[in-house]
């Protein structure tokens, strides 16, 4: 703990110099180099430790570890597996995220009640944990290119279900997915916004979470960057794991095809 | 408020035509879709299932996205028509309100999602996706520059019988940006009832006043 006290402070240095540099410069250039200075010292590392330990210990009823849960390229099999998620997996007779999959694993392997897991508890408890696991099995991968299968045929069709998610139109406001996300070279306030109906380029968009987030300091899971643009796009809450934010997983990933994943990311 | 989600009532014949575009390509993904909606999403606070109530227009719009075609144009003439037609003009007849104020709520990009409350005041959003005054460096860029907006237009006096078209379109504009544009992406911040028509009025003297900074 006294170590992520630390990096805290750390941070809060840089970034209050940061702000003082930004006057001078461009704000984008002055942005870039902030997010080049974090990287140096990503507090998601401390969360890829727990994930591991995590992975390795045996917890719940079952008095097991996750090291024989299948993230989808056999039992056990971590490396390469976050590049290749969504996909579909044949017990559960579903297409799966990372998150969905480790609760799955959670639930059969350990025997762990997860019904405390959901939106409503991001950063706390066993939804926590999943977002410490994804952490570590995205670092795992990290330098690979995003690969999902679309063989078979249910991965299809939520890629044909994200895509329809991505351009629904809704909430007070009407926006969508793509009000953002669907042109290249937008930023919304300074904020640059990836172009999410194409491979957004290596590290940018899918292929970035899960990430820390510098300004309030969490660490976030691609389930809670979700939530939060369906927040901001006044639409109702889509629930943790929920088809619906898999499936824009599946549309996002499949887009992102060949991009290098960075995950676990730094972010502002 | 309560008019938030009043649907527009589009021809039967515009309706019938769109109910064909959606089932003539990929049915199965579309019903899925829907399926997918229902059983995903919850209330959370505010923001209520029946924000997702499908809107003739919008889905329209969503299809015509999906399908990486622009809409049927006589679709989108029709839908600008019933979206004009609904524009509520100032009840006293004024146009323009307080510039100052304007740029707050221009600046603001709060209200109505899941964690706001019901009675909280509602921001513009404004400058998340338009540069408006040059002072603010921190604008999107996902509408034009409204920099300049009612001087590049001749606005010299608002009030004039020469300014009236501007001035009122950039209200039917404000309000709901369909009545000229079928398928925009701004929000329809006086339909939806996101801002007031008093916030409306200070927002247009914040494009329109000569003295407002947007104009310097």
């Amino acid at each position: 703990m006294k170590l992520i006290r630390k990096n805290v402070v750390a941070l809060v240095v840089l970034a209050l110099a940061a702000g003082q540099a930004m006057a001078q410069k461009s704000a984008s250039d002055s942005i870039a180099e902030y997010r080049a200075m974090l990287q140096d010292g990503n507090p998601a590392e401390l969360f890829e430790m727990h994930g591991e330990e995590l992975w390795k210990q045996k917890r719940g009823p079952k008095n097991a570890s996750l090291e024989q849960c299948d993230l989808g390229k056999g039992a056990g099999v971590v490396k390469g597996a976050f590049v290749e998620l969504p996909r579909f997996f044949a017990d559960t007779g579903r297409v799966q995220d990372l998150e969905s999959r480790l609760l799955t694993c959670m639930q059969t392997l350990q025997g762990i009640d997860t019904s405390s897991v959901s939106t409503r508890t991001f950063g706390k408890g066993e939804t926590a944990n999943i977002t410490a696991l994804a952490t570590w099995i995205a670092a795992e991968s990290r330098g690979q290119r995003m690969n999902l299968p679309q063989d078979h045929a249910k991965e299809r069709v939520m890629y044909e279900v994200g895509k329809r998610l991505f351009f629904q139109r809704g909430g007070t406001h009407d926006f969508s997915c793509a009000t953002c996300h669907s042109s290249e070279g937008k930023r919304i306030r300074l904020q640059d916004l990836p172009d999410l109906t194409k491979n957004p380029g290596d590290g940018i968009g899918f292929a970035a979470w899960p990430a820390y987030r510098v300004g309030n300091g969490q660490m976030w899971s691609m389930q809670h960057r979700i939530n939060d643009c369906y927040r901001q796009q006044r639409f109702p809450e889509p629930k943790f794991g929920s088809d619906a934010t898999i499936a824009l997983g599946v549309y996002m990933g499949v887009n992102a095809k060949g991009a290098e994943s960075i995950a676990p990311a730094i972010k502002r | 408020m309560k008019k938030t989600f009043i649907a527009l009532a589009l021809p039967a014949a515009v309706l019938a035509l769109q109910a064909c575009t959606m089932s003539s390509s990929a049915s199965d993904p579309d019903k899925m879709t829907a399926e997918v909606i229902k059983s995903s999403f919850v209330d959370r606070g505010i923001a209520k299932l029946d924000r997702l109530n499908p809107d003739p227009a919008n889905a329209a719009c969503a299809a015509a996205e999906v399908a990486g075609q622009p809409i049927d144009a006589n679709l989108a003439k029709s839908i600008e028509e019933a979206n004009l037609k609904s524009v509520q003009w100032p009840s006293d007849g004024k146009f323009l309100g307080d510039w100052k104020q304007g740029e707050k709520i221009a600046q603001s990009g709060k209200g109505m999602t899941w964690k706001d409350k019901l009675d909280s005041v509602n921001g513009g959003n404004c400058y998340n996706c338009h540069q408006i005054s040059k002072q603010e460096i921190s604008f999107g860029t996902i509408g034009p520059s409204l920099y300049n907006y009612g001087k590049l237009r001749g606005v010299t006096d608002p009030n004039s019988a020469a300014s009236k078209a501007i001035v009122e379109y950039t209200w039917g504009k404000i309000w709901n940006p369909r009545a000229y544009s079928a398928c925009s992406q701004m929000p329809r911040a006086g339909h939806n009832g996101v801002l007031t028509q008093a916030q409306v009025q200070h927002i247009m003297a914040l494009l329109l006043d000569p003295q407002s900074p947007v104009n310097q």
